[in-house]
């Protein structure tokens, strides 16, 4: 056996591929599943917060600032650990699903309530000015006047944190997540060959490079001359 | 002749910073009042009163009969009869020359789309712009940006138009644009109240010019006794310090 051959019967064997392509695509089924939940889970709860604190009551600011900053400061697979090992204690219990979801939601949430608190901020002054001159509420021109333009400067930090916070789904595997990665190594173990761990990285690759894309995507579009 | 905009002893402190130190405006139906005065004078601090995009620390101002400074009154509903226009123009840049126009007729005055696109229309074609009502801000000059913006404030039919510096931001060739504009509308019989350092405008349209400084109204008369023979030496120093400009 050549060194060549020695290499693709380790890293590409076609046997153990087969054998395990279902289980990889089952745990693909679960990470885009997750990954869409926690993308909208924490997106729009980032968002809500950020609106929150665009009313600017003092004591609930401080609490966001608070929540986001621990959220912010915890690595993911802390907090997932957290929830599953330790809600149990509180009398509460949370699938490994529930819990991974929930934990990378809050900390998408707290990133992306600070994109967009930074985007409202960043919108002009004079764009309040104008718009509650003309006799718009508050509400109206935050909506119609200072979002629209929030969206579009956060759109590219936004698409990148979400990508790397969704990408946090291989996390999972800690509290036995049946995803692409949970999945891949279970198999890589069984079959005592790695080529499980392949298909995995190549199923990332299939799910993540189209979002990666489309972002860049999105981002050309919304860019718009001053 | 009754006055439209009566603003009483007003005060205004930004921290320690004391800006208006009891001014009394009183503008009448039709007037275009000029207000000069040196940078940190207070002038546009009181124009952004009259709207209450500043809350005056006391005193008191009515507009069109309407209290502004009144918890009772509906702001938003008062700021309708009130246009301005600022320095910096403001328009929204994600929105079309005819999108900043509409957006308050249509959530403001409750008009329908296509009656909004009517009156936002026929607002471009006063300032001159019809033909570019689906540019975006940033497709315009200078001076077509800030006439739209003269046009996004009287689609809703203001009673009073303040005017914060609208041509201090503009190349000086684009000025004359914004001017002609002003003096269409002044023409109109719009009531206006203009900060500014036009002075030929002034000269040429204005009712009275009022000279402010320090938080105070030093004088104000009409633009010739204010310009030739201004009777305070602080005013004459600032108007020939302008004018050797």
């Amino acid at each position: 056996m050549s060194s060549w051959d020695r290499f693709l019967h380790t890293f590409f064997n076609l046997q153990v591929m087969e054998k395990y392509l279902p289980d990889i695509l089952s745990g693909m089924v679960l990470t885009i599943e997750l990954a869409l939940a926690v993308v909208v889970a924490g997106l729009l709860a980032g968002l809500i917060l950020a609106l929150i604190r665009s009313l600017g009551i003092r004591p609930l600011n401080w609490l966001i600032i608070f929540v986001v900053d621990i959220f912010r400061s915890l690595p993911p697979l802390v907090v997932i650990v957290l929830i599953y090992f330790g809600l149990p204690a509180a009398g509460l219990s949370a699938s490994a699903f529930v819990s991974t979801w929930l934990s990378l939601a809050l900390v998408l949430m707290a990133f992306s309530e600070e994109i967009f608190w930074a985007g409202i901020t960043s919108t002009p002054r004079g764009q309040w000015e104008a718009a509650r001159s003309t006799g718009l509420s508050f509400s109206q021109t935050l909506f119609s006047v200072i979002l629209p333009q929030a969206l579009r400067i956060t759109i590219a930090p936004l698409t990148n944190r979400t990508i790397a916070i969704t990408k946090g789904t291989a996390l999972g595997t800690v509290v036995a997540l049946h995803e692409i990665l949970g999945m891949a190594s279970s198999a890589v173990s069984n079959s005592y060959n790695p080529s499980p761990l392949m298909m995995g990285a190549a199923a990332y690759i299939v799910l993540f490079l189209p979002v990666v894309v489309a972002a860049r995507w999105i981002e050309t579009k919304f860019a718009w001359k001053r | 002749m009754p006055a439209i905009v009566s603003a009483k002893a007003i005060h205004k402190h930004f921290g320690t910073l004391h800006v208006l130190k009891g001014v009394d405006l009183d503008v009448a139906e039709r007037e275009l009042v000029f207000v000069i005065g040196p940078s940190g004078s207070g002038k546009s601090t009181l124009l952004r009163c009259l709207n209450r995009l500043e809350q005056p620390t006391s005193g008191s101002i009515t507009v069109d009969g309407i209290d502004m400074l009144s918890s009772k009154t509906d702001i938003n509903h008062a700021r309708q009869r009130i246009g301005m226009v600022f320095q910096s123009f403001n328009l929204y840049p994600h929105m079309t020359a005819l999108g900043n126009v509409t957006l308050a007729l249509r959530k403001v005055a409750g008009k329908s789309r296509a009656e909004a696109d009517r009156l936002g229309q026929a607002a471009l074609e006063r300032v001159g712009l019809a033909d570019r009502a689906h540019h975006r801000p940033a497709e315009l000059s200078g001076g077509q940006q800030q006439r739209v913006a003269i046009a996004r404030a009287i689609a809703l039919e203001p009673k009073v138009m303040l005017f914060d510096e609208p041509t201090s931001a503009l190349d000086p060739e684009l000025v004359g644009s914004v001017l002609a504009v002003m003096r269409s509308l002044r023409e109109s019989g719009m009531t206006m109240v203009v900060v500014s350092h036009e002075m030929g405008f002034a000269r040429a349209a204005a009712d009275r010019v009022v000279f402010m400084d320090h938080g105070l109204i030093v004088e104000q008369g009409a633009p010739a006794q204010i310009f030739e023979t201004p009777s305070h030496e602080r005013t004459r120093a600032f108007i020939g310090q302008i004018q050797r400009h």
